[in-house]
């Protein structure tokens, strides 16, 4: 652990963050706003693509018609993904001749794409062809993380509209942040990869003798165009199975550093188009504050806990060093840690160390973070779950102070809570359930790569994954059978829909409350003094919920081992 | 009913786009502008390609340095990890049995000594670089079978290292494959020098 | 303190644990979905006690025991939260008794459509009914006064014993069943049929009878259900989970666990808190009609306040006469006093006292031939006419002027200066005329009731804005509005002002409050979010408004604020604490469960417990005694100070939500320490 690689750690996420406020900018200029100084370059194209699919950019949608546009959209592209996989063997655009997936594997895919979790069943090079990866893997990463944000500024809107019944048109909003924010974006730094070192090429597997003269098959395909969106979109699924860990993927310090930057950038941003919506800067300057403070905690305990080292491995063999099973030199130990900590806490997934080789309390960190699912979260769901949770803080300190509890001048009453209750219980329900199911069955067990409490960590880590739509795993577990790929798919689509589905119906509800003015009596939510309540109510809402399955996972483990050190058994 | 056509007009628009267009753009771009990266780092030795510069090869010369322990036996189209947890009675299988080969390989090395990334596997089980200890290390062995002078091998390092940014972001380290490659000019030279 | 042995009397005492072991019926425990899942929880745990492998296992019969135990405790924790209902209920009881006592047996003389009287039970009695009621009778029923007047001892409702004057017309005509005439005889007309009397709806309020759960309320329940279920989730899924590492946990210490982490404690006072809060009302002598109304109150953004009555003092008094044109000061006090000479309006008196401040005091024998002229509304005036025609008025001051340009007086130049001059100091002139001569005013000043600036800052710093609402013209208005230090005022205001200022604040999002007694307030009453009506008011304003203020003080509008908001404070207060418990209770709890499989996690066995049974039944004990420990708080409500919004937040958060966090673990230290005496260390 040194200080320098301490203020690398700092220096990341503070780009991240500095980066996020402009581009919360141009997004509240295009979402926020009638009209946009880039609509003159945009509009042109735009208007062929509404030709193009049928669109009335005028129309505009109540809280029920977007959601039913934004659900059957997703519906259908998920469908449409399904069979590209299934399919895949008649699909052009494969030099490997790569078969098609089984049905369940298929389904866990494209149930995972599509709700922008990326948890692989699959191994990328293994089992994709280019096409698959193109029309398939890349085409969903965009449109997943395009449908989170919509929600996101539908939501908002809704949020500060007065007595008003209209939250936007679905259509325009997603073709918009295709158009203007996610394809450019991926293009510009698709080339900037490729210059770094990322391969991009529809040509087949290459086969080199080696120095020692060995044969070795080298996989590469077109990986920049999925590496690029696969970040920007909080997506995490990687092209090759060790993900951002493969050298192809993640050359070396420098695109790791972008991968970080580009994966939380437009988390962070949304806060801060959040606060220009709601017109309070200082709101999102509270945000910022805690989940940035939550968020270099998480990554030095990571660090900390990693660079010590496996204090095993030193007592049985005399070794000495930080813990680099499962991580690259090129990245070392500090780099390791704030992607972990960062893909966690944006909900990416990608992973450019094996967590499931993390020190207890180093991998506890990542699996906390999908927990919370709110250090800024992942793209548009992050910023939901965060109003989520600040609506039952409201609601608790509002009772506190004496009044009906108010966000943004909103009244909260027992329909919002009903409703925040409801995505509140996703997490509990769709982690712990599941977790318990497969560790009481054999073939639930016999997919544990680890024994003992690791391997509950493991089956708890890919449930949190998935029903925190992140897509990181604790590798070791052998994911690709059937009774999991479906359990999985539905635990992806139950987590990343109820909550959706439940925020839009309480946007809905506040877009026709009035406004009400702040007067000295209304509950302040932009000081940090709330903030503070509202890191305490998430935290421990979270911890009362999941303590007990960390105890006997990450936190059992930790006490055992050093206990085995102390000479106990 | 409406929107069902209309999700329906979306995906192929969109899958067109986003799944062919741009991936087909990009590669163009980048096939034109940056050909070497762009199909893989591949380098050739003595005019032929012997592998990628950003992807490990197993080594079973002891002339030649050696990379860092791979789960998946340095596989390039099945990359992996062991994924064993720090508590795993397996991972104190794989970590002795690698320092019981690095020993073999490097005899007289002080186990204390020995850096981390020697023993332990990496993630993509495809790991390019090697840690400068590392290298150092084996230093001793190839001096030994090369017979080229220690020094110059340090040197040789050296000159190859990858330096971090600042020491902010990663630690030094040198990549294995571009070190061989010098090693084996090196030898060339002395050869027909 | 009176107030707190009243709360715990030992008669009570007694009826509450009746009650409270009439609670424990599962088809009324339903509706308290904590408390319930406590109940099944202690079912299991008693089947458990008679077998303690019913679910399989094979435990020794010492595990009875300790079943038996946390089914004891489990029970108690249940009677707790039904003893702090039973009181809160209780003590609404009590009250609704004396009330009752009050209308037993009324007979009324009913008037048939012939005119004969005839004798009828009172609850015989009709809407629309006509009854007579002598002097020293109870009035049998609510009703309308629509001939004569009488004063009413109505100390049986308000707890007033000064009796008050009721009387046919205007705005003193309703009566209340259950009060009783005193002097004089009234006819009545019935306005009510049986059982939806004032006094049948007060005491079915004071029972907590007709109680419906507030809003906030609601929404609370909903998020403590949502709450219950995470945990019920949390604790059935450990039980594979410590299958998984081969030491499962027993079902009982699972229940024991369970029932610690859902919020129990809020669980069991959140209704008795609801009670309280509206037996605190009550105790104010004002009747809210439901919950809604009184959480509303603590939710209000704008006040409206009548002046007159409410502001200031009723009645305006003469302080000053002000001479106009070149006329005498004596003649102005000489004519001031004859026309209020026989003027018994408390403003007419004040007059003939100021007069004999000057040495100007005429006997009113000496006038008793004169003709006296009222004042009514239609001429603005009174005064006198002496035998001889001499005309001596006072009144408005653009009355008295026509009255002078139409006599063909003269109106002296200085007249509207000086009148500009009283208004603005926040005055009412009055002019004085003899004849067709102007001589000159009198200052009729305001006088704003005492401690009312207080009350308006107290109210300021809760955030809630005042208006005041008076007939006066502008300036008068502005000078009262800033004597009295309200936040803004409406001059000239006629009813529909009123309700057009309500609906305009409404239209922003914001609650409003008002008060009010006449019949034209009654549409306003109804449209504000609170309305609390004078009970000397009519019965149309009474119907109107969702509160009704015994004492008839409007300024109460400002305790029914605080309690509004002290009653939601206190359930945020109390579920806060409850949750923040949880913390500790784990520390407790795990690593008591996997003592065996996993003993290096006694790590986090922070307060040292002595053995693993005494930590989980110390943690349950506490989980049950903190309930009781409670019930005081529930009853009296957390008290409320005006700050703003985010130091009260830190305040109570401090004290409850650290409190919460930091006490458990005293507590349940204290408790293994006692179980260790009684027990001794296993």
């Amino acid at each position: 652990m040194t200080i320098l690689h301490g203020i690398g750690i700092i220096l990341i996420i503070a780009i991240t963050i500095a980066v996020g406020i402009p581009i919360g900018h141009y997004l509240y200029q295009l979402f926020g706003q009638e009209t946009s100084k880039t609509d003159r370059f945009f509009l042109p194209m735009e208007k062929l693509l509404y030709r193009l699919i049928g669109v009335n950019p005028s129309v505009k949608m109540d809280w029920k018609a977007y959601l039913r546009a934004l659900l059957i959209v997703n519906l259908v592209m998920m469908v449409f993904v399904y069979l590209v996989l299934r399919l895949q063997g008649f699909l052009p655009l494969n030099p490997s001749h790569k078969p098609g997936l089984s049905w369940d594997l298929a389904f866990n895919t494209a149930t995972s794409f599509i709700t922008n979790t990326n948890w692989q069943s699959y191994s990328g090079e293994q089992t994709l062809s280019y096409f698959s990866q193109m029309v398939g893997i890349t085409f969903l990463q965009f449109t997943s993380a395009a449908t989170g944000f919509v929600a996101a500024i539908a939501f908002l809107r809704a949020l500060v509209a007065h007595k008003k019944e209209w939250i936007g048109n679905f259509w325009v909003d997603i073709i918009k942040i295709h158009t203007r924010v996610l394809l450019p974006v991926s293009v510009v730094f698709a080339v900037v990869f490729i210059a770094l070192g990322v391969p991009q090429t529809l040509q087949g597997t290459a086969v080199v003798h080696t120095l020692s003269g060995h044969l070795q098959a080298i996989s590469r395909g077109p990986i920049a165009s999925l590496e690029v969106i696969k970040q920007f979109g909080t997506n995490g699924g990687g092209y090759m199975n060790a993900n951002s860990a493969h050298p192809f993927e993640d050359p070396s310090a420098w695109t790791t550093v972008l991968e970080m930057v580009l994966m939380g950038s437009v988390s962070a941003g949304l806060v801060w188009t959040f606060g220009l919506m709601i017109k309070n800067r200082k709101q999102a300057i509270v945000l910022y504050v805690f989940l940035t403070a939550i968020l270099l905690l998480g990554a030095f305990v990571i660090y900390a806990s990693e660079s010590a080292g496996n204090p095993l491995l030193t007592h049985l063999f005399g070794l000495q060093g930080p813990n680099m099973e499962g991580k690259e030199v090129r990245f070392g130990t500090s780099l390791s840690s704030v992607f972990a900590a960062m893909t966690t806490a944006f909900t990416t997934g990608a992973v450019n160390a094996m967590h499931d080789s993390f020190m207890p309390l180093g991998g506890m960190v990542p699996l906390v973070f999908m927990m919370f699912n709110l250090v800024f979260g992942g793209k548009g769901v992050g910023l939901l779950n965060i109003l989520m949770f600040l609506i039952i803080t409201v609601f608790l300190s509002g009772l506190m102070v004496g009044r009906t509890p108010e966000v943004f001048g909103k009244k909260i009453e027992a329909k919002e809570i009903k409703l925040a209750t409801m995505a509140m219980l996703v997490h509990p329900f769709l982690i712990l359930i599941p977790t318990a199911l497969f560790l009481s069955t054999k073939s639930g067990i016999a997919m544990l790569g680890n024994p003992g409490l690791h391997g509950l960590s493991e089956m708890l880590y890919a449930f949190t994954s998935g029903a925190a739509n992140n897509g990181s795993a604790f590798a070791g577990l052998s994911a690709n059978n059937v009774f999991f790929n479906v359990t999985q798919g539905i635990v992806m689509i139950l987590g990343r829909y109820v909550s959706l589905i439940a925020m839009f119906a309480i946007a809905g509800s506040l877009a026709k409350k009035a406004v009400t003015p702040n007067s000295v009596g209304t509950l302040k939510t932009d000081t940090f003094a709330f903030g503070g309540v509202f890191v305490a109510v998430f935290v421990i809402v979270g911890a009362l919920t999941f303590f007990p399955a960390l105890a006997i996972g990450p936190i059992g483990e930790h006490f055992s081992m050093w206990s085995a050190l102390n000479g106990h058994p | 009913m409406v929107t069902v056509l209309r999700s329906v007009r979306f995906t192929l628009v969109f899958a067109l786009v986003l799944g062919i267009l741009y991936p087909l753009f990009v590669t163009l771009i980048g096939q034109t502008i940056f050909p070497y990266q762009a199909n893989g780092s591949l380098v050739t030795w003595q005019g032929k390609p012997i592998g990628s510069m950003l992807i490990a090869q197993a080594n079973t010369s002891p002339g030649l340095f050696s990379p860092r322990p791979s789960a998946v036996d340095y596989a390039a189209n099945n990359s992996g990890a062991t994924n064993f947890g720090p508590t795993n009675p397996a991972l104190f299988k794989e970590v002795k049995a690698n320092l019981l080969a690095v020993q073999k390989a490097n005899p007289g090395i002080p186990v204390a000594a020995i850096p981390m990334d020697m023993v332990e596997s990496s993630a993509s089980g495809l790991d390019p670089d090697i840690s400068i200890a590392n290298a150092t290390i084996q230093t001793v062995r190839i001096a030994r079978v090369t017979h080229i002078k220690r020094s110059d091998l340090l040197r040789l390092i050296a000159q190859q290292e990858h330096h971090s940014f600042l020491g902010l972001w990663g630690s030094d380290y040198v990549n294995v494959l571009r070190l061989n490659l010098a090693l084996l000019k090196k030898e060339a030279m002395r050869h027909h020098g | 303190m009176a107030k707190s042995t009243m709360m715990f009397s030992r008669k009570l005492g007694v009826t509450s644990t009746v009650e409270a072991l009439k609670k424990m019926d599962p088809r009324m425990l339903i509706r308290n979905p904590v408390m319930f899942v406590v109940e099944i929880g202690a079912v299991n745990t008693l089947l458990l006690t008679i077998d303690p492998n019913l679910f399989g296992g094979h435990d020794s019969t010492s595990q009875r025991m300790y079943n038996l135990t946390v089914t004891i405790i489990l029970v108690i924790t249940i009677l707790f939260g039904n003893f702090a209902e039973a009181v809160a209920e209780g003590r609404g009881k009590a009250q609704a008794e004396s009330l009752r006592k009050t209308k037993t047996d009324l007979l009324a003389h009913r008037l048939q459509k012939d005119g004969i009287q005839e004798q009828v039970p009172a609850t015989a009695l009709r809407k629309g009914d006509l009854i007579l009621v002598r002097a020293g009778e109870m009035i049998p029923a609510d009703g309308e006064a629509i001939e004569g007047i009488g004063s009413v001892d109505e100390s049986a409702i308000t707890g007033e014993s000064a009796p008050v004057i009721r009387g046919a017309g205007g705005d003193f005509s309703s009566v209340t069943g259950g009060t009783k005439l005193l002097s004089d005889e009234l006819l009545i007309r019935i306005t009510v049929d049986p059982g939806e009397s004032f006094l049948d709806k007060m005491i079915a309020l004071v029972e907590g009878a007709s109680r419906q759960k507030t809003p906030n309320e609601l929404a609370l329940s909903v998020l403590l259900a949502g709450l219950t279920i995470i945990f019920l989730v949390v604790v059935a899924t450990l039980l594979p989970m410590s299958y998984y590492i081969h030491y499962p946990i027993d079902i009982a210490t699972l229940i024991a666990l369970l029932v610690c982490l859902i919020p129990t404690t809020i669980g069991a006072l959140l209704s008795a808190i609801g009670i309280a809060g509206m037996d605190r009302v009550i105790r104010f002598n004002v009747i809210a009609k439901s919950g809604k109304a009184v959480e509303a109150a603590g939710d209000i953004n704008t006040l409206i306040l009548d002046k007159t009555g409410t502001i200031t003092i009723g009645n305006r008094l003469a302080s000053e006469f002000m001479t106009v044109g070149d006329k005498r000061q004596q003649d102005l006090v000489q004519f001031a006093v004859l026309s209020s000479l026989f003027d018994e309006t408390p403003e007419g008196r004040s007059v003939v006292e100021l007069g004999k401040t000057y040495g100007i005091a005429p006997l009113r024998e000496q006038f008793v031939d004169a003709m006296t002229i009222e004042f009514s509304a239609d001429t603005r005036m009174s005064g006198l006419t002496l035998p001889d025609g001499t005309t001596i008025r006072k009144g408005a001051v653009d009355v008295i002027k026509k009255f002078a340009l139409d006599h063909h007086g003269l109106v002296p130049e200085d007249l509207d200066e000086k009148t500009a001059q009283i208004a603005k100091a926040g005055g009412t002139p009055l002019a004085v005329l003899c004849n067709q001569d102007i001589y000159g005013l009198i200052y009729l000043k305001d006088i704003v009731k005492p401690g009312m600036k207080e009350r308006f800052a107290e109210l300021r710093r809760m955030g809630i804005k005042t208006v005041m609402c008076t007939g006066d013209n502008p300036l008068t208005a502005e000078t009262i509005a800033k004597e009295a230090g309200v936040d803004d005022f409406i001059a000239q205001a006629k009813p529909e002002d009123k309700m057009r200022l309500i609906q305009s604040e409404q239209e922003l999002g914001k609650l409003v409050a008002m008060s009010g007694d006449g019949t034209n307030d009654a549409p306003a009453l109804a449209q504000a979010d609170v309305g609390l009506a004078m009970n000397t008011g009519t019965s149309a304003a009474k119907e109107a408004g969702n509160m009704i203020d015994l004492d008839s003080d409007p300024t109460k509008l400002i305790e029914v604020v605080s309690i509004g908001k002290q009653l939601l404070i206190t359930r945020g207060a109390i579920t806060t604490f409850s949750i923040a418990n949880d913390v500790a209770k784990y520390f407790a709890i795990l690593p008591a469960l996997f003592v065996g499989s996993i003993p290096a996690l006694n790590a986090l066995n922070i307060m040292r417990l002595s053995s693993p049974t005494h930590a989980i039944i110390a943690a349950l004990i506490f989980n049950a005694v903190i309930i009781p420990c409670l019930i005081p708080l529930a009853m009296r409500g957390v008290k409320y100070r005006p700050m703003n919004a985010t130091q009260l937040l830190m305040r109570n958060l401090l004290i409850y939500g650290l409190g919460g966090i930091v006490s458990p673990f005293i507590g349940i230290k204290l408790i293994d320490l006692l179980l260790q005496v009684i027990w001794g260390v296993h």
